[in-house]
């Protein structure tokens, strides 16, 4: 039983791991650039929740609707102002800008809102759940999965039955054939980092209500949401979920058999899917 | 720094001269060597105890900027990772001193042995992802052996070892051995560096880090290369964590292992200039420089460094040696320089 739940509860935190990802593997997809800045984005949009619950005592989940919006524009901005001339100079430099960008980001988090550990209360919700024959699933967690799911999907939708999302992927394929058709490739990246940035901020307000961040837990949300894409297929959004959840599942399972080994596990499933399929699980099942 | 060489032209009716090296860069290897006989000479007269201590952290951060320009600007890998071999450099001499019982320079050297050995197996592993996937792998790795690291039986857990070779051992003594070998192991770095550059698997690095697919079709062993100055870059990412051991006496996971270290490495290659020989020296320097002065502001600092490194990325992605010396010259001879013939 307790095995049983080990594994669901992993079902859960991957929900919360894919959701972190799928910005990570949007902005790869289009534009070959890995954000190193993707964690530390993903704690300051936390960061951002609590101040505004704190200052206007906004419902936690309402400042959803401030902190997306200002994160795309922030991703907006970074990649018109920073990663587009970075990708000028060759795939080297949007890589290290980005990690400029996430050194700048974590000490001017620590120097606002020091190094302590926060939380964005959400009052009952993180301790009710749903009783399964005596597994206990967490309410906040299975809305954390329902929403993964559901941004994944919409993202799927977008990318391919939109016209900007059919702009995006042109692009993507072909950035001189896509100018020759009249699409301005710099906003296109723009626009693509900015929806990366706008789920990356829903999954950093999400992350705050359930675990207790710190200016520097950008580190270990980089890492997660890297393992979950790898794990799961570069360029496939569906290959990011499944990678999500078996991330999730790993490190529940693992964390089952020592607490001290939940993390590690995690790291050894994604080196074992490395040496065994380098490709990933579902690589390019769906165009993304 | 090497008497010119020259080659003659195939056609010998254009008569153009090709020269590597020449006086402008025997002038500039004096001057380095100079400096190097007046750093091996000055604990003597001029600086405090302190002083030569932090200058180990110079000498270290020397050997961490040459070893992580050869695998980036050389080799086209871009590593965020390297706290992996620094670590277990760390780790390595303290366990190879006290339990195994070697002098320290020797277990300084045999900790970087270890640390490319170690390297070889987990390139097999990372070479599977390519471009910024490869920099996170190697990330992960390095997370890996933390948590290992802490796991492991006799290695102190969280709080880490303290290394006791040096009991009984007189400070001056003991300063004075780990700012020689720091010295000595600097200057040898350097020097590896340019001759391997100087040889024939230099020569393809240079192409592979113009382009990889092109120096493949014309016979370069890109995957050999890029391995052998993996392999290489973490061995000197092991001296320099030994180092960075026994002249901090001791290690815990959280610092030896820090992602900051990558933080700074980046930040010298790219300051000083990707690519060159002497682009990560002077980035080393001036790092080391802007740590001393701005060291107490804590995370402003930091955010400094972040800033500057973005906007030399963007406005001068040569570095400031390249904006120095303009691709014109160079203290370590690699490229040959064609001149017309005199009239």
């Amino acid at each position: 039983m307790d095995w049983i739940n080990a594994v669901l509860q992993g079902f859960l935190l991957g929900g919360q791991y894919a959701l972190l990802a799928c910005g990570l593997s949007l902005i790869f997809g289009v534009m070959r650039i890995v954000n190193l800045a993707h964690g530390v984005l993903a704690v300051a949009a936390a960061y951002l929740a609590l101040w505004l619950v704190q200052q206007t005592g906004m419902p936690s989940f309402l400042t959803i609707v401030v902190v997306v919006p200002v994160l795309a524009a922030v991703g907006y901005a970074i990649q018109r102002g920073l990663f587009n001339p970075a990708l000028r100079h060759g795939e080297l430099s949007p890589l290290l800008v980005s990690f400029g960008l996430a050194v700048i980001g974590a000490n001017l988090l620590q120097e606002i809102f020091t190094a302590d550990s926060r939380k964005i209360s959400i009052g009952d919700l993180s301790t009710s759940a749903v009783d399964l024959g005596g597994l206990r699933l967490g309410v906040f967690s299975l809305i954390t999965l329902v929403v993964a799911v559901a941004v994944i999907v919409g993202l799927q939708l977008y990318l391919s039955h939109t016209r900007i999302g059919r702009a995006m992927r042109a692009t993507k394929d072909d950035p001189e054939a896509a100018t020759l058709m009249g699409i301005d490739e710099r906003h296109m990246y723009a626009l693509a980092t900015a929806i990366a940035i706008g789920t990356v901020a829903l999954a950093g307000v999400f992350l705050g209500m359930s675990t207790q961040f710190s200016p520097t837990y950008g580190d270990l949300v980089l890492i997660f949401a890297f393992e979950a894409v790898i794990i799961g297929g570069l360029g496939s959004l569906w290959g990011t979920l499944l990678g999500g959840l078996v991330l999730g599942v790993a490190q529940t399972v693992g964390a089952q058999i020592d607490p001290a080994y939940g993390v590690l596990a995690g790291h050894l499933v994604f080196l074992v899917v490395l040496l065994l399929r380098p490709q990933g699980l579902l690589p390019k099942a769906v165009v993304a | 720094m090497s008497a010119p060489t020259t080659l003659t032209p195939m056609s010998s009716a254009t008569d153009l001269k090709v020269v590597r090296g020449g006086w402008p860069s025997l002038a500039g290897g004096g001057v380095l060597a100079a400096i190097v006989v007046f750093l091996a000479a000055a604990p003597w007269f001029v600086f405090s105890p302190g002083d030569v201590t932090n200058l180990v952290t110079l000498f270290a951060l020397i050997i961490l900027g040459t070893t992580w320009n050869l695998m980036a600007g050389y080799g086209g890998l871009v590593s965020i990772g390297q706290q992996a071999f620094i670590g277990a450099g760390g780790y390595g001499v303290i366990k190879l001193a006290d339990v195994v019982g070697l002098p320290i320079p020797v277990a300084v050297l045999a900790a970087g042995v270890v640390c490319a050995l170690l390297a070889l197996p987990t390139s097999f592993l990372l070479f599977r992802l390519v471009g910024g996937y490869f920099a996170i792998g190697t990330w992960v790795v390095a997370e890996v052996f933390k948590l290992v690291t802490q796991e492991l039986p006799g290695f102190g857990g969280g709080s880490g070892l303290s290394l006791t070779a040096f009991q009984g051992v007189d400070r001056v003594t003991r300063i004075a051995t780990v700012y020689y070998l720091a010295l000595v192991l600097a200057v040898a770095v350097v020097l590896a560096t340019y001759l391997l550059m100087r040889s024939r698997v230099g020569l393809g690095l240079t192409a592979i880090r113009d382009d990889s697919v092109a120096a493949a079709s014309l016979g370069v062993a890109v995957r050999r290369s890029q391995r052998l100055v993996y392999v290489a870059a973490s061995g000197g990412a092991g001296l320099a964590g030994a180092l960075i051991a026994v002249n901090g006496l001791r290690v815990s996971p959280g610092s030896m292992f820090s992602v900051q270290y990558t933080a700074f490495m980046i930040f010298i290659v790219v300051i000083g200039g990707l690519g060159t020989i002497e682009g990560p020296i002077l980035g080393a320097v001036i790092f080391f420089a802007l740590q001393q002065l701005l060291d107490a502001y804590g995370t402003w600092y930091l955010i400094a460094l972040g800033a500057i490194a973005i906007a030399v990325v963007l406005l001068a992605p040569r570095g400031l040696w390249g904006l120095a010396a303009r691709g014109r010259y160079e203290i370590f001879p690699l490229g040959h320089r064609v001149h017309p013939p005199r009239q």
